[in-house]
């Protein structure tokens, strides 16, 4: 019995080690490939860590390319995305949570069809409508779709963590004769500071990997977001591997660190309307 | 005459307003709040999503190119014409099926696998379960590349540790071969979805009363006993609502497929979304893009109204 329980413990351990290496072998790559200087590349094969490491493809990725741009636009793009989208769906989260009126049925159908059909047929048409305005080639242009994109799901995962926060909070303030907007405002958001915290998180990183619609609606390098350049500086200097996978390194650092800070609510964030991936 | 009439009915429907001005006021006020509240919201989908829909599904029906001045014009059922002959499409109708089927099995399959493992109170849990969920966090675009080039017999390792394990003739790139390649996406699809299906799985897991089990095992219930008997039924839902969303998403992901395979070699990879894509971006044939869209559309949402349905139905039910 006693060697049985041994025997499983072991081999629990063992299965969770293999996912583990599982998870992060691709990445470990990754960084292996970056810090091994060119003429150690191709002779080396499949080593496991390169016998003299370097940090010269991350030298030349940032003082000689443009992922420096690329990086910052993506910072632009993904930060307004967020706060925007953060602001809108604590708004209409807010209504979802504590009203009930006519039209909820509607919009609350209306935000899950949003999640279900392919955004990937919208590609033409909001590019002819965007084009006009001048809002293709534009960071204003991405923020502005990826804003919609993202209200429905960031709405969804407001209003859970609204519906945690009882009622008679803002009751009370109400009675006191504060009008409701008020009581929202100055009662529940500041409760909700952790929620936000969360939304802001989950819509950066959805944000920060969209790749379609910037690759449709980007063209030039100086408006590239990060996946946009990386893409064309794959297909440009296909060669050069250790700068592409520094690169990589670059773009996974932000999402990293969102993943660490939002970690404790991925459940919450992934059964709001269960979509993001 | 006329006029006086009117100057009573408005005399009077001033006064009545009059006496119950404040509670009409307050009730518009508070009608319409819900809807203020949602405005921004709902404006920014109706503009940015469903005008754009709409808009599409007119694109179906005429001839745009974008590169081409002069079209635009009404064109009738001729998209759908050329799309019943494209034999391209329905390869990537036949391959949406297989990349959806394979990627959601598997995903599934390992997920469970996972959340039975991290279930189980261990010392480090907190940081295991950090490192095997942080693929989800992996841009997508980054997933790709970075599976790409492990199946590179250039700089990644995969190809050669197939060859040494004789299951290649020699160290080739799987992307490249067309009996081969849609494994690619498949397999970086898995790494990256597997941490979703544990993540929901797992919540859905410990929700299970604990003393239920013990119940069971004293009533001497061996572990697979437990599993099928207390286990499965309450996770039924969830694994019914995730692998039904999940397989509408999955089938309309086309991230993956664009960065690792561009559709190739020979349309082997082609699926229904990076078709539609390929349409737009590559060849500006928005057109054509959309009548292909739009049969994805229907096809989706009848399984779509499904889910709604059986959404509306579980919430009902608590």
């Amino acid at each position: 019995m006693r060697a049985k329980s041994t025997f499983l413990t072991i081999a629990h351990r063992l299965a969770i080690l293999a996912y583990i290496a599982f998870a992060l072998f691709p990445l470990f790559w990754l960084l292996k490939v970056a810090v091994t200087p060119n003429d150690l590349l191709y002779t080396e094969g499949v080593r496991l860590w390169p016998s003299r490491a370097s940090f010269e493809h991350f030298d030349f990725v940032l003082r000689h390319s443009s992922f420096p741009v690329f990086f910052r636009n993506s910072l632009i793009v993904s930060g307004s995305t967020a706060v925007i989208v953060t602001v809108l769906s604590s708004l209409s989260g807010y209504a979802l949570s504590r009203f009930r009126f006519r039209g909820k049925y509607w919009l609350v159908t209306l935000m899950l069809l949003t999640q279900m059909f392919p955004l990937v047929m919208l590609v033409a048409p909001i590019f002819k409508i965007l084009s006009p305005m001048g809002l293709t080639n534009s960071l204003t242009g991405l923020v502005i779709v990826y804003t919609a994109f993202n209200v429905p799901f960031a709405t969804f995962l407001m209003q859970s963590f609204f519906d945690g926060i009882p009622k008679d909070l803002e009751e009370a303030a109400m009675i006191d004769g504060a009008t409701q907007f008020v009581a929202f405002r100055q009662i529940i958001l500041p409760l909700t500071l952790p929620g936000i915290a969360a939304t802001l998180g989950f819509v950066f990183t959805a944000a920060w990997s969209e790749l379609l619609f910037s690759l449709m609606l980007i063209s030039g390098n100086e408006q590239a977001t990060f996946p946009v350049g990386l893409l064309s500086f794959v297909s440009k200097f296909s060669v050069d591997f250790g700068q592409m996978m520094a690169a990589g390194v670059l773009a996974l650092i932000p999402a990293c660190l969102f993943f660490l800070f939002i970690q404790r609510y991925l459940v919450q964030g992934l059964t709001a309307g269960a979509v993001k991936g | 005459m006329k006029g006086k009439i009117r100057s009573m009915a408005y005399a009077a429907r001033h006064d009545g307003l009059h006496a119950i001005r404040p509670p009409l006021m307050k009730r518009i006020a508070d009608a319409s709040a819900p809807y203020l509240y949602s405005a921004p919201a709902l404006i920014l989908i109706v503009a940015v999503m469903l005008v754009p829909l709409v808009l599409g599904v007119s694109y179906a029906f005429r001839d745009i190119q974008l590169l081409n001045p002069f079209s635009g014009a009404f064109v009738g059922l001729d998209h759908f014409r050329a799309l019943s002959e494209d034999q391209a499409f329905f390869r990537a109708l036949r391959n949406t099926l297989w990349w959806t089927g394979a990627s959601v099995l598997l995903q599934f399959t390992f997920g469970l696998i996972l959340a039975l493992l991290l279930d189980k109170p261990f010392s480090g849990r907190a940081i295991a379960q950090a490192l095997v969920f942080l693929p989800w966090a992996v841009p997508s675009f980054l997933a790709g590349l970075n599976w790409a080039w492990l199946f590179n017999p250039v700089v990644g390792p995969l190809p050669h540790w197939l060859y040494r394990l004789g299951l290649m003739s020699q160290p080739a790139n799987i992307l490249s071969d067309p009996q081969l390649a849609m494994w690619g996406p498949i397999v970086a699809n898995i790494w990256w979805g597997i941490p979703f299906f544990a993540i929901t799985l797992l919540a859905a897991l410990q929700a299970i009363p604990r003393d239920l089990y013990e119940a069971a095992s004293i009533d001497g219930a061996g572990p697979v006993q437990r599993f099928l008997s207390i286990t499965l039924p309450f996770l039924a839902p969830t694994i019914a609502i995730t692998i039904l969303l999940r397989t509408v998403w999955i089938s309309n992901f086309a991230d993956l497929i664009i960065v690792m395979t561009n559709g190739g070699p020979a349309d082997r990879t082609q699926i229904v979304a990076s078709y539609i894509f390929t349409q737009a971006f590559k060849r500006l044939d928005f057109g054509y893009a959309s009548a292909i869209a739009l049969v994805l559309l229907a096809l989706l949402l009848a399984y779509s109204l499904l889910i709604v349905i059986l959404r509306q139905w579980l919430l009902s039910k608590d």
